[in-house]
């Protein structure tokens, strides 16, 4: 299982740096091997994740134990290509089996799946046993297809997984648009009148083969992982297809280059796990550090947003106290807003300092907070959104007025400028609000001072 | 009693306690989940034979048990807050523990005894000479006993949760309104789940048990619509592949476990093809008595018309 016995020391350079320099011919076989691996599954898997068939591999790869063991039984001896043909005839027969059990029956997929993956695997246990029971010659090479055993790849098995790899890549090249929709839209691509029957036959196979020549070195379980892990790690980097395909077929090349290169460096460690490691720590990284999508940026950006909701908040708050109090002299003290939110006095205070940073309140002796004149127009600005969502939801949805205040409390944080707008085409009544209050006028066709002026009219 | 006798209890032991759970998992559509936690349990039972530096049953269990809520927990972690769909968060969260399992086996293989060979197929063959002794008198092997115990658990569990249980398979926001705990009483079926795959890993191994905890309740759901009969025939055909699978294996001389795989395969083909209510041939059949001559091209699209 390890590399390093088998490969003569060279000069003196350190063992790390031997592993990329020196290296010898059944290092790099094995690293080779381990990269392609890692490539093709990790290109194949984006397919059978997007179309939520991830756990197809896993049924697949061990379905395929019972055509290795008849392969070896008809042929006799450990021949590679022979084994991969029987090994794919049996994936085959899974597949079709689980699309019969699905079709036809009314056991649901993932039953489907766990039932061929374990009798599939029984079958092929009671095949292998049998085979040892006889004591045929070589019989143990089998067992390496549980765990895999990369170390023992040699150079024919290498030049059937170089064919196999580039005959992956250059199919998925060539169909990547057909591929596409399968993954995307089933219906659709059957209403455009392509041959979609026989594109999901060739990805089916395509996805065959990669569990097949994977099998020997990394092993039934790991394959699945292969197929899994790198599509579901590149996923969180992008919403484009071609991206994603080509992140994870880096990530598997590295896993499957950093697996090599553990098994060389330790000895008695084998390279499968650590290629299963090495994937899932990559699919770590990206699950909290990605862009976007990831766990941190998307906690970022929850937190940013309910500091700004706060904030908003809190300046809606101001504005309606100028509204039926007229402008304060001395201000407001934290304890008035908590009396229409529900924050605690820390919160209230740590959002008004944030606010008095950004001169929209300003702060008067007695830790008493009153509105800027920038902070009066960006409190109308908000109150506006407010009361239009208001009217909208009253006047085309024909919602009661006592039922509209909360969703626009929602609604006040998330809405653009465009949309503002399309509610002001929409809208027929732009003054008031259902509850008859006034909505402020946009930005810019009055001051902060008019709010005021308004108040003295009303009354 | 036979060694014979003894496997055939063991398997059947294998075959109850894994239908009882399994039948939940079944319903609740989460068989492959069952698949995960069987591969996941590695991991816990290397990790008590490091803590313990020795075979005890109760850390194994306690082991195996933690580290299989475990995987449905980070399953569901991934899923929520990972927002990732939720077959691949199993692939992804078993396949990991998995590794690790195979790597600190590979590494401290030498300090604890423990064969990733008889990990995944398990041999239920020397179950007899494994045995339990008290005062000097035999008590039969260590297996039945785990076996029993855990059996009799799930049995217990099962029976006192059983409104629960059931009203969580096929409706849990239903279940959720009138007050259940659905979350509690997953974790308590993915804890048994756990502890009978952990039990009957020594014996069947850990991918044929899922083999048993998916294919006997799959079968029975061919044949019934009621939960309590599907749980009865479940363990009906569990025990029956146990049996039959000896036989098998006894006939052409291979692993017992893996011919109890096949057996459990071939009886599920059976229902498929036979059930009265849900079979292919009755359905067949009752078409072209209902359809007549005049059945044309619909009937060449088949049932996977109407399924898909």
């Amino acid at each position: 299982m390890t590399l390093g016995a088998a490969v003569p020391l060279a000069g003196a350079a350190p063992p790390w740096l031997e592993f990329f320099t020196v290296g010898g011919v059944n290092v790099r076989t094995v690293t080779m091997g381990c990269v392609l691996i890692g490539l093709s599954a990790g290109v194949l898997g984006c397919f059978a994740f997007l179309r939520k068939r991830s756990l197809l591999g896993d049924a697949l790869a061990h379905a395929a134990l019972p055509g290795v063991c008849v392969a070896f039984l008809l042929a006799g001896a450990r021949d590679p290509l022979i084994i991969l043909i029987g090994a794919m005839a049996a994936c085959w027969v899974g597949a079709i089996s689980i699309d019969l059990i699905v079709n036809y029956t009314r056991c649901k997929e993932e039953s489907a799946l766990g039932m061929v993956l374990s009798v599939f695997f029984g079958l092929g246990t009671l095949l292998l046993t049998h085979i040892q029971q006889r004591g045929g010659a070589g019989q143990a090479g089998l067992d390496r297809f549980l765990f895999g055993q990369a170390a023992a790849m040699q150079r024919d098995d290498l030049t059937v997984l170089i064919a196999c790899s580039v005959v992956i890549l250059v199919v998925v090249a060539i169909f990547y648009k057909e591929f596409k929709l399968l993954a995307f839209d089933r219906q659709f691509a059957r209403s455009l009148n392509r041959p979609m029957r026989a594109m999901e036959v060739l990805l089916a196979t395509l996805i065959v083969a990669a569990v097949a020549i994977g099998l020997q070195a990394v092993g039934v379980v790991l394959m699945a992982a292969m197929l899994v892990t790198p599509a579901a790690a590149a996923r969180y980097w992008t919403h484009h297809l071609g991206v994603m395909l080509l992140i994870a077929g880096v990530f598997g090349a590295l896993s499957g280059g950093a697996g090599a290169y553990v098994s060389y460096m330790s000895a008695g460690m084998p390279t499968g796990p650590w290629m299963v490691v090495a994937a899932s720590a990559l699919f770590g990284l990206s699950l909290f550090l990605a862009p976007e999508q990831g766990v941190l940026s998307r906690w970022i950006h929850h937190r940013r947003f309910r500091k700004r909701t706060a904030e908003e908040n809190l300046l809606r708050t101001l504005y309606r106290f100028a509204e039926e109090g007229g402008p304060s002299a001395t201000g407001y003290a934290p304890a008035d807003f908590q009396r229409y939110r529900a924050m605690t006095a820390a919160v209230v205070m740590k959002t008004l300092g944030r606010l008095a940073g950004k001169g929209l309140v300003e702060e008067l002796p007695g830790g008493r907070f009153r509105l800027t004149e920038a902070g009066a127009a960006h409190a109308a600005g908000i109150t506006r959104r407010h009361r239009l969502w208001e009217a909208y939801l009253s006047e085309k949805l024909a919602i009661a007025p006592d039922h509209v205040h909360d969703d626009a409390e929602a609604m006040e944080h998330v809405l653009t400028p465009e949309l503002e707008d399309r509610l002001l085409e929409t809208l027929t009544e732009t003054e008031h609000d259902p509850h008859d209050r006034r909505i402020p006028p946009p930005e810019g066709t009055e001051s902060g001072s008019r709010g005021q002026d308004k108040r003295r009219e009303d009354r | 009693m036979t060694d014979g006798a003894w496997i055939m209890l063991t398997g059947s032991l294998v075959g109850v306690s894994c239908a009882l759970v399994g039948s939940f998992l079944v319903l609740r559509r989460l068989a492959m989940l069952g698949d995960a936690i069987s591969h996941s349990v590695l991991l816990g039972i290397v990790l008590a034979f490091m803590l313990t530096a020795s075979r005890n049953t109760i850390p194994m269990l306690i082991g195996a048990g933690a580290v299989g809520v475990l995987t449905a927990f980070l399953t569901d972690i991934l899923t929520r807050q990972g927002k990732l769909q939720s077959d691949a968060a199993i692939g992804v969260t078993f396949t990991w523990l998995f590794a690790v399992g195979v790597i600190l086996v590979s590494r401290y293989a030498s300090q604890i005894d423990l064969d990733v060979d008889c990990v995944l197929h398990g041999e239920i063959l020397y179950t007899p000479f494994d045995t339990v002794t008290m005062g000097g008198r035999g008590l039969g092997p260590r297996a039945v006993w785990m076996l029993g115990g855990v059996t009799l658990l799930n049995l217990i569990v099962i029976g006192f949760g059983y409104k629960q249980f059931k009203i969580c398979a096929f409706d849990p926001a239903l279940a959720a309104t009138v007050g259940v705990n659905v979350t509690l009483w997953h974790y308590v079926l993915m804890g048994l789940v756990s502890l009978s795959t952990v039990a009957s890993f020594e014996s069947v191994g850990a991918i044929l048990v899922v083999a048993m905890l998916i294919v006997p309740p799959n079968t029975a759901y061919l044949l019934t619509d009621r939960l309590s009969v599907m749980i009865a025939l479940a363990c009906f055909f569990g025990v029956a592949s146990a049996i039959g699978g000896y036989g098998l294996a006894y006939m052409i001389d291979g692993s017992i476990a893996a011919a109890m795989a096949v057996v459990s395969g071939a009886f599920f083909v059976l229902a498929a093809l036979l059930s009265p209510s849900h079979g292919l041939l009755g359905r067949l059949l009752g078409r072209r008595v209902a359809g007549g001559a005049s059945s044309g091209p619909a009937d060449v699209e088949g049932p996977a018309a109407t399924f898909s």
